[in-house]
């Protein structure tokens, strides 16, 4: 057996759990935490403190745990920053300590601990402000090395985390006492329950004392209760799971960890799951938290809270020494000093600080008498006490438990800003009045301290809920449980200390409290930046009221006078992944594939982002030699036969309604109303400021129904400021939208032949012919013998060219088709950068001439914008501002001798200054043109249309490029369009 | 937060896209006088009040109705929800009185 291992309790003696520790192996039992086997095993030095790097061993029993903090298995799901006291223990465990050079016992940066000046309150303003240069060379790098706590594996985890969402009446948050009486007054009246435990064993300090309810012990009744509520429907026992904010409309989120205490998931189940808990009602029943009393070296490993010291021995049979001192400020000590007798322990002494704490039968209690410090080189070997004469007396010891009251646990209270207030009967602060909506508080969470108190606010709690909600319940019989009075008399810090820790992890002692004030920092909100007093990972959930008690000595004032506590979420830390679930790697976001995405694939298409979208970017050929001559083949290509892109990407929007004209005559900035059924006409859009945001084409297919385009990057904002438009500004009108983006696949089919290759597809009793189906001509057609399709004669590309739509589920088909079909006219696919080639050869505007910044008259379009008609942006278009005489022109732009016109790049005069102020314009989109044989661009130009044939200086600083380049029609491929109308 | 759609009962926020003040609703007359000044301060004059706010959510990842949601800012209490066109329909209806 375990040298500090005890008997009883509720770990299974028969079972061992092999783990290890700093390379050496150990044996604990199931029901063990890692903490507990830790002490069961006689190890108390666990970590190394955050700043001086002090030994620091187990404090608590739960997750409020400020020092040992350990770092759990390895490779992919290696751990950080775990608390010990929450690890559940599972055979082949691996845990390493934190935050030392070298070994935990010999830690190189143990050294801080020598110059404690140097690293006092405000440290960081204080000792790094000069020179400035040395903050990014030596401080930074430095302080992050030394305060890295964790480390990661930076490998993939493993595990799948889950998200998932639960709806209930009642969420109960903690079983303990006033929880498990909530719920089962909940229960019992059929509302629908939620349990939740951070805890692996349902109880909370009933499993850790050996007060009896009723003729039970503790956990036998927490077991019955336990029972009864999970033979209930409606109520749902949630172990393992911390709710960890209070959020708005009683939604709460909760953790729960599913696998955490397995080596590895059971086959499907995730490691954690995040739920989002809807509640109509919640019942805080999440206990309090005992608070340290400050002395000098009191941060060594062995100085722990009584109540975890019972919770070890009552619970888990474990003690952190067999010679154990008590050090309280109320009747919590000599309970600590029976519950270790009874387990046979020696307690040399009771140091109670009160003159007036009661006798003890068989040990010594020492009133009024109070430690002034520690000794012991990794771990308490001795105390040396003040007794109330005066004199000072040595007492050895491994461990001392350590009660300075009990701080009701706040945290889910304040999480809405509800400010919590002093109650000067338990000198502790309680919830105040301002609850987030629809929560209430009952047991020792509301400063109710007595087990008889918990139990009958958690039903009081319970009925008053569900009274709001319309529930009949009965009251459960109270069982008979201990009602004892608060006996504890206000005692903070041992006067005189050198060096006296309130905030374990952030390393804070009450002299940089003292420091704060001397240096004016008062406010409880500056004493917390400059000390970081609980602002670590625990929140300051031990620390943050003896901070303020502090405070309010120095200040002379009380301590509600001086400021209150509050809490953010999360309550305690949540994993990053967690929080991720699984939209991680390529779950980040949907991947969109197009209907003829395989069918790309196949021919090794390469693939582009463009948005949730993957597109074919270009399609490699056997022979050619790099991606450009791919691009320029398919370029020539479409120019001399036919080639086929898709473009179903595109945001299609189904107008329909009598209205449906007179409503894109808002949307668009140009005139719809009269556009003639079975014509296409290209529309502006622009935003109310003015601005243009869209552009794309309506096709109207009949008299009252329209097909519009959008770009596909604003395919789902252009359709949101439709129904905007429709529903909030043109609300009478007759008309109804819906995206039909997903249920047509549509391809462009452009170039010389592309008339003759459709007509293959084409039925028959469908003209296609240039007079029958002119330049935006549209029309529903049928293709394949029978296959509905709509065809557009549209053509960005500047070629003779279509647009043509199936439904989504022959879109793969009609490529392959169009393959077939087209081998005799060689036939070529083309991907977004041929797309994007031919339309700056063509001089047509994308997003980066719709950048958010320029008009429709910036753009060369400013006739289009219809000044007889509202339509939005029409009137703000108008303003000063946006109609400045050189205002910039979208122009062409080419090389004048060599170079290349870059994007991004800026326009200058030939001659003169080149800088800021001088700045004639900018380049948009650049690409080479293989059909002109050189380098071409679009830009913006200082009143470009009134400069065609000047000869301006291109330049790129940064990348010292300085091009002359020729301003021309934007239109560099048959600026007639001609070929549009073949 | 929930917000209880009126066709749909209580929604999570997180299917609605936000969009801001409610008085956008409130389009000026592009023919009034001054149109350019109405538009100007209709765009971009809004009130930020500490407490009740008439504002625009879009039940994006729903039923793509537009909504006014009366909401406290300072507690985040939802107050009131009504369909956006009803509320444009009613507006029009009371400036038609008016004249």
């Amino acid at each position: 057996m375990s040298v500090n291992r005890l008997h009883g309790g509720l770990v299974d003696h028969e079972t061992a759990v092999n783990f290890s520790f700093n390379g050496k192996d150990y044996q604990g039992q199931v029901g063990d935490t890692l903490a507990s086997a830790l002490m069961a095993n006689g190890v108390r030095l666990m970590g190394r403190s955050f700043k001086y790097h002090r030994p620091r061993g187990v404090m608590t029993a739960g997750s409020e745990e400020p020092n040992a903090l350990v770092e759990v298995r390895t490779g992919g799901r290696q751990e950080p920053n775990t608390r010990a006291t929450t690890v559940e223990l599972f055979d082949g465990l691996t845990a390493r300590s934190q935050n030392h050079i070298g070994s935990l016992k010999y830690d190189l940066l143990a050294v801080n601990d020598l110059f404690p000046a140097f690293l006092s309150a405000g440290f960081y303003y204080k000792t790094f402000m000069w020179p400035r240069a040395f903050w990014e060379k030596l401080y930074e790098p430095a302080i992050r090395r030394a305060a890295g706590l964790g480390s990661v594996s930076f490998e993939d985890d493993p595990d799948v985390y889950d998200k998932g969402f639960l709806h209930c009446d009642l969420l109960v948050i903690g079983a303990g006492p006033a929880g498990l009486m909530a719920a089962l007054t909940a229960g019992r009246a059929g509302a629908r329950v939620i349990l939740a435990e951070e805890d692996f064993l349902l109880g909370g300090r009933l499993i850790a004392e050996t007060n009896c309810v009723g003729e039970l012990s503790g956990a036998e009744w927490t077991a019955a209760m336990q029972a009864e509520l999970a033979s209930m429907d409606t109520v749902r026992i949630m172990p393992r799971t911390t709710v960890f904010g209070a959020y708005d409309h009683g939604v709460y989120g909760a953790v729960e960890r599913v696998s955490d205490h397995l080596a590895v998931p059971e086959a499907g189940k995730p490691r954690q799951i995040l739920w989002r808990v809807y509640c109509k009602r919640a019942i805080v029943c999440a206990g309090a938290l005992e608070r340290p009393i400050a002395f000098q070296n009191n941060d060594r490993p062995g100085v722990i809270m009584a109540g975890a010291v019972r919770a070890y021995a009552n619970r888990w049979a474990a003690t952190p020494a067999q010679e154990v001192v008590v050090f309280a400020n109320s009747d919590e000590g000599h309970q600590t000093a029976k519950d270790l007798i009874a387990k046979g322990l020696c307690v040399p002494a009771v140091i109670d600080t009160r003159a007036d704490a009661p006798d003890m039968a068989g040990i010594e209690v020492l009133k009024g008498a109070q430690i002034i410090n520690t000794k012991g080189c990794h771990g308490v070997t001795a105390v040396k006490v003040r007794l109330a004469s005066g004199q000072t007396r040595t007492i050895k010891c491994g461990a001392v438990a350590n009660s300075g009251g009990w701080n009701p646990n706040l945290g889910l209270t304040c999480h809405q800003r509800g400010r919590p207030v002093w109650d000067e009967a338990i000198h502790a602060f309680v919830p105040g009045s301002d609850l987030p909506v629809g929560q209430s508080v009952a047991g020792a969470a509301n400063g109710v301290m007595s087990t008889h108190g918990a139990l009958a606010t958690g039903v009081a709690a319970a009925m008053a809920a569900l009274g709001d909600l319309g529930i009949t319940a009965a009251a459960p019989d109270l069982p008979e449980a201990e009602d004892g009075p608060v006996t504890l008399s206000p005692f903070w810090h041992v006067a005189g200390a050198k060096r006296a820790w309130v905030d374990f992890q952030n390393d804070v002692t009450v002299k940089d409290v003292k420091l704060a004030h001397q240096e004016g920092f008062r406010s409880v909100e500056h004493l917390k930046r400059y000390t970081t007093l609980g602002m670590a990972t625990d929140q300051g959930k031990t620390s943050n009221v003896t901070g303020l008690a502090v405070m309010a000595e120095m200040t002379g004032k009380l301590i509600p006078e001086t400021g209150t506590t509050i809490f953010r979420p999360p309550y305690v830390p949540v994993a990053m992944g967690t929080l991720a679930g699984r939209s991680v790697g390529k779950a980040f976001h949907p991947t969109r594939l197009t209907p003829s995405h395989h069918w790309a694939a196949e021919q090794g298409a390469q693939f582009v982002e463009v948005g949730n979208w993957l597109r074919a970017q270009y399609f490699p050929k056997k022979g050619d030699t790099d991606w450009r001559q791919t691009v320029e083949r398919e370029v020539l290509s479409t120019r001399a036969s036919v080639g086929v892109c898709d473009v179903t990407t595109l945001g299609k929007i189904d107008v329909q309604g009598t209205d449906a004209a007179e409503f894109l005559n808002k949307i668009y900035a140009n005139g719809f109303a009269k556009l003639a059924v079975g014509k296409v006409r290209y529309g502006v859009m622009l935003r109310e400021d003015g601005i243009a945001y869209d552009d794309g084409t309506a096709a109207r297919l009949a008299e009252k129904h329209f097909v519009v385009t959008t770009t596909t990057a604003n395919a789902v904002t252009v359709y949101r400021n439709m129904e905007f438009a429709r529903q909030c500004l043109f609300p009478d009108m007759d008309v109804q939208l819906i995206s039909t983006t997903e249920a047509w696949a549509q391809y462009a089919v452009a170039g010389p032949n592309a008339r003759k290759l459709l007509r293959k597809l084409v039925d028959a009793g469908h003209d296609i012919s240039n007079e029958a189906f002119p330049f935006m001509a549209c029309g529903e057609i049928t293709i394949c013998g029978g296959l509905r399709a709509r065809l557009f004669r549209i053509s960005f590309s500047g070629e003779l060219a279509y647009e043509i739509a199936v439904p989504t589920r022959y879109g793969d088909a009609l490529m392959r088709r169009l393959m077939e079909e087209g081998e005799e006219f060689n036939v070529t696919p083309y991907g977004t950068e041929a797309l994007g080639v031919m339309r700056i050869e063509k001089g047509h505007a994308v997003a980066a001439e719709l950048n958010g910044t320029t008009t429709a008259a910036n753009l060369g379009m400013g006739r289009m914008v219809s000044k007889s008609k509202d339509s939005i942006g029409s009137t703000l278009s108008e303003r000063d501002g946006l109609n400045d005489a050189d205002d910039l022109r979208l122009v062409g732009l080419k090389p004048v001798h060599t170079g290349e016109v870059v994007a991004g790049a800026h326009l200058m005069n030939a001659t003169g200054p080149i800088d800021a102020k001088h700045d004639q314009g900018y380049v948009t989109s650049a690409a080479y043109s293989p059909s002109l044989e050189t380098s071409v661009g679009l830009g913006f130009l200082r009143d470009g249309g009134n400069r065609m044939g000047e000869t301006l200086r291109m330049v790129n600083p940064l990348e010292d490029q300085d091009v002359l380049v020729e301003v021309v029609s934007a239109h560099f491929v048959d600026p007639e369009g001609g070929r549009l109308r073949a | 937060m929930l917000i209880n759609h009126p066709l749909l009962g209580p929604r999570d926020a997180s299917e609605f896209t936000y969009l801001g003040d409610a008085n956008l609703l409130n389009r000026p007359d592009w023919q009034g006088e001054n149109a350019v000044e109405a538009f100007h301060d209709y765009l971009y004059l809004r009130d930020n009040p500490a407490g009740l706010h008439r504002e625009l959510w879009f039940h994006e990842q729903g039923d793509r109705s537009w909504l006014v949601v009366t909401r406290n800012t300072l507690t985040h209490e939802i107050l009131g929800v009504e369909m956006a066109r009803d509320v444009a329909r009613n507006n029009k209806r009371f400036e038609g009185d008016a004249q």
